[in-house]
């Protein structure tokens, strides 16, 4: 239940709303995002500003407005491959030593956790479809979830604009997986054929995804207190196989922030799940019995 | 530092790729038309160049076809940067010898990740 409060907190009630709904924190110093991401809705619901909108959003019958205006306020900035060499390394080193370990299965799954508009878990579908020959008769299964219902329909549709398409896939990708129609580009329905896009709150428990060899959680964690930035790290390492691999942001490391992973020597920002008696740099492990 | 040559007849493009090339470490040099470009390469190539498509004089394709046949013209990569933003014109880009494609508008992140894939930056 939200209380009406005096004009100046509006902002910090909806940052307190987008914290405690999804963990995504905003600093003080960027609350002037709030107001920008939520103009559109204030125009279209004619509510004049953001107190009006607290005092709206208090009354629990307007859960979906709620929703609507914490969607609105979520960052979700995304783009093809970003960080390019880490894309690179997984798949130079993270790919070799999975493809031995799953020879008999001959299955891979891949979860991209705050999948935003779907760029990054296409990426990943490139990568794999990029050398097939090496991934021939292989079960490849992405998927990719977000706590926004509008990030995951946008992601589902493979549709991006001219403006979207360019942000860091090559020409090459560009020509290869995606068809022009009109001013956006449409990802090849092979690619969409491997990736899968649903909504999953990473601080929630349920909605089991099962296990994955492969974790991709980038740039999302940043933004969390530490809290609940370990409720999420909790839940990444129940659904990492133990031998799996987890692969942050650039910018992210897990070290201070939590004991359940540790890094690899073979790549920055490519973590194993923590073992006793092997902490810090470590090379990518052998299976764990 | 990478050097970067900016082929465009519209100073504002010029003046934005400018500075945020500039941002990205790179020594920046202009040209309004293919043939100045052309001069420019002649005198020394740069690492990169930044390319209009449709100029006065010499265009961006007439550029290209001519600096790949030059002494030295296969070195720097080059990358297309326009507002023809067609599949066809992008083919016959790269079939040119182009390395990489921008449309306009772009961005800092835009021609930062397509310098990154050329090996630029």
């Amino acid at each position: 239940m939200i209380h009406s409060q005096p004009a100046a907190s509006a902002t910090r009630i909806l940052a307190g709303l987008l914290e405690a709904r999804t963990g995504q924190q905003i600093a003080p110093s960027r609350y002037w995002r709030i107001q920008t991401a939520l103009a559109p809705i204030l125009k279209t619901q004619g509510i004049p500003d953001l107190d009006a909108l607290v005092a709206v959003l208090s009354d629990p019958e307007n859960e979906k407005l709620l929703q609507e205006s914490l969607d609105a306020m979520l960052n979700n900035e995304s783009f093809f491959f970003r960080d390019t060499a880490m894309f690179a390394g997984l798949r130079a080193e993270a790919f070799p030593v999975l493809r031995e370990r799953r020879a008999q299965r001959k299955a891979l799954r891949v979860w991209c956790a705050g999948s935003s508009t779907g760029q990054e878990a296409y990426s990943v579908a490139m990568l794999f479809d990029s050398e097939r020959d090496k991934w021939l008769d292989w079960k490849i299964e992405i998927v990719g979830t977000d706590i926004s219902p509008s990030v995951i329909a946008r992601a589902k549709t493979g549709r991006y604009s001219q403006f979207e398409i360019q942000r860091g896939l090559s020409v090459d990708f560009m020509l290869r997986y995606f068809a022009q129609v009109g001013e956006d580009w449409v990802v090849d329905p092979r690619l969409q054929a491997m990736v899968h896009f649903q909504e999953d709150n990473l601080l929630k428990p349920r909605a089991d995804l099962g296990q994955f060899d492969i974790i991709l959680c980038r740039n999302v964690l940043m933004y969390f207190a530490p809290e609940t930035r370990h409720i999420a790290y909790s839940k990444l390492e129940r659904s990492l196989a133990n031998d799996g691999m987890l692969m942050l942001g650039a910018a992210e490391t897990v070290m201070g922030h939590t004991d359940l992973f540790s890094a690899t020597r073979e790549m920055r920002g490519l973590y194993c799940k923590a073992v006793a008696g092997r902490t810090g740099q470590s090379i990518i492990p052998p299976p764990l019995l | 530092m990478k050097t970067c040559l900016v082929v465009d007849d519209s100073k504002v493009i010029r003046k934005v790729a400018r500075h945020i090339l500039e941002t990205l470490d790179f020594n920046v040099s202009e040209a309004a038309d293919g043939s100045e470009a052309l001069d420019q390469c002649s005198r020394a190539m740069p690492d990169v160049v930044l390319l209009d498509w449709n100029m006065p004089v010499m265009s961006g394709m007439e550029f290209l076809c001519a600096l790949r046949t030059v002494e030295g013209g296969s070195k720097p990569k080059v990358v297309f940067c326009t507002t023809e933003n067609g599949r066809g014109h992008i083919q016959a880009a790269i079939e040119a010898g182009a390395d990489e494609y921008v449309m306009k508008p772009f961005d800092r992140e835009t021609l930062h990740s397509k310098l990154q894939i050329v090996g630029c930056a």
